[in-house]
């Protein structure tokens, strides 16, 4: 079970929250120009970081806000959580799949 | 390689089966081959066998970082099934089904295919209208299935809960007869048997560490036993295939997440069929050995630890009693997880890559088991010609960037 630290309500049970996928994935600007290859690394190519991974959470059952954790995807172990718009913890090993994410 | 028979069982009696023949060699690596392939589970043997049989190419290296079928082989729930919705999709997994209906004679090696049918259970009403469009779609691709309802489904299953007033009502199901369920351990072993025999070198505990390659060709892999040369590699992981296309220099649109399964301890016989809802979400049958085999859903967050939560295990054990509360009193034996590779529109990736002679068979998800013949069948074509199967040609990786996505989300149904 994991412990997770929303940054506003402080650390919960894993069940309260829901996840919300890979983190800092910005839309792009003007996508009226963007080429099939654009749409299809921001929609569907995803780092898949097989190591620390930078991930959103939402507090579904609690202040219903998203934000960033930094979790290892092998141990499961969280080394932190940041608001939205922060760029959080420097994560100096990196990860096997994507690089650091 | 001798024949499996009444004759060798006889035979092998009289030394008290102190010397039957290995299954299959360990042999040391070469240092080139004509194809690699990477990943020893049953998808990965099905393709070196087929290579083989079909294609002739018998310089085949099959390396595996673990033991072969120690991966998701090993760790599904075995359930078999062709009822896709999509016409792709059914022709991929209806051409798998007519292979396993003869596996076990071509393999010469009992996979132990058991045609018991498989039930997709119905809540409500928009349940019912999802399932008379898949069994519809399902019969004019060829596939059997017809609509069950409440009454037929209480005399064919009396364990489950069919009552008015339960809080998910069973209103129906649709019901494919030649579904079932396959000894999953067998087919890895009976792919790596018929592989072996006709020449192909299965490499266990060798890790590929780096995909090699030269002006956009493949050239080799290095691996924890060394560099193996090949011009053609073929990856067909589950679990890491971003890890392999990382080697590679590209990515995937994958996320991989832990799915776990649970068996109880072993009771008398009680359910003769599989019995699947997406509504209540659990799916459970019962092994010749008498334990139940449940399963139900991926763990939310992405993982690579081949372990599910607690959560997963609560949701699951209370969507099976939710189905059968005569179940509540069963004592579960084990536990474990392994990781699926999901794809945006659950369906797998296999075909080309952007680098020459590097092919990918991966992204199956939460269901590939029911699909290892089938899939080793189109993966051999595709890596011996260079070009897709007519049944993998639409599960490019290009349909990404295409936007021809083949949406079985849902429409396959959520348990596989």
């Amino acid at each position: 079970m994991l412990l997770i630290e929303c940054p506003w309500c402080g650390e919960r049970d894993e069940s309260e929250f829901s996840y919300a996928g890979e983190a800092h994935i910005a839309r792009p600007l003007e996508t009226e120009k963007l080429s099939d290859e654009e749409w299809a690394n921001y929609l569907f190519l995803r780092k898949n970081t097989k190591g620390l991974h930078r991930e959103q959470w939402n507090h579904a059952a609690g202040c219903r806000r998203y934000f960033n954790v930094v979790r290892n995807t092998v141990s499961y172990k969280i080394s932190g959580s940041y608001k939205i718009g922060e760029q959080g913890p420097k994560i100096g090993e990196q990860g096997q799949a994507g690089g650091e994410s | 390689m001798s024949k499996y028979s009444i004759f060798s069982l006889a035979r092998n009696a009289l030394s008290f089966h102190q010397n039957w023949e290995k299954a299959w060699r360990s042999p040391e690596p070469k240092k080139q081959y004509d194809v690699i392939i990477v990943g020893g589970g049953g998808h990965g043997l099905a393709t070196a066998y087929y290579l083989a049989k079909e294609h002739g190419i018998k310089n085949i290296a099959v390396l595996e970082k673990g033991w072969i079928g120690g991966g998701n082989t090993g760790r599904n729930t075995t359930i078999v099934r062709s009822n896709y919705l999509w016409d792709e999709s059914a022709h991929l997994y209806e051409k798998a089904m007519k292979l396993w209906e003869g596996l076990s004679q071509d393999l010469n090696y009992n996979v132990m295919f058991s045609q018991r049918g498989v039930y997709n259970l119905g809540h409500n009403l928009q349940d019912m209208r999802d399932i008379e469009r898949r069994v519809n779609a399902n019969r004019l691709n060829g596939i059997d299935g017809y609509v069950v309802g409440p009454e037929e489904i209480k005399r064919a299953i009396p364990a489950l809960n069919v009552d008015a007033g339960c809080r998910y009502p069973v209103l129906g199901a649709s019901f494919q007869p030649r579904a079932g369920v396959a000894r999953h351990d067998a087919v890895a072993w009976g792919f790596a048997r018929g592989a072996d025999k006709y020449g192909v070198d299965i490499i266990q505990n060798c890790e590929v560490t780096a995909i090699r390659q030269e002006n956009g060709e493949v050239t080799g892999v290095e691996t924890s036993k060394g560099k193996i040369l090949a011009k053609k590699v073929g990856v067909v992981v589950a679990g890491h295939c971003s890890v392999l296309a990382s080697m590679a220099g590209f990515r995937m649109p994958i996320e991989s997440h832990p799915l776990q399964a649970l068996v109880s301890e072993p009771i008398k016989p009680v359910l003769d069929t599989v019995v699947m809802s997406n509504a209540v979400h659990g799916y459970v049958s019962q092994s010749d050995k008498g334990d139940l085999v449940i399963g139900a859903g991926i763990d939310s967050y992405t993982g690579y630890g081949q372990r599910g939560s607690f959560t997963g295990i609560e949701h699951t054990v209370a969507a099976i009693i939710e189905m059968f509360p005569i179940f509540s009193r069963v004592r579960m034996n084990r536990q474990w997880g392994g990781i699926v590779d999901t794809t945006p529109d659950a369906c797998p990736i296999i075909g080309n890559t952007p680098v020459k002679g590097l092919y990918f068979n991966c992204g199956w998800g939460t269901g590939g088991f029911k699909a290892t013949p089938g899939s080793g069948w189109v993966f051999a074509h595709n890596v011996a010609t260079g070009t897709p199967h007519e049944l993998n040609a639409a599960f490019g990786l290009d349909r990404f960037t295409s936007g021809f996505l083949i949406d079985e989300h849902g429409a396959a149904g959520v348990a596989h």
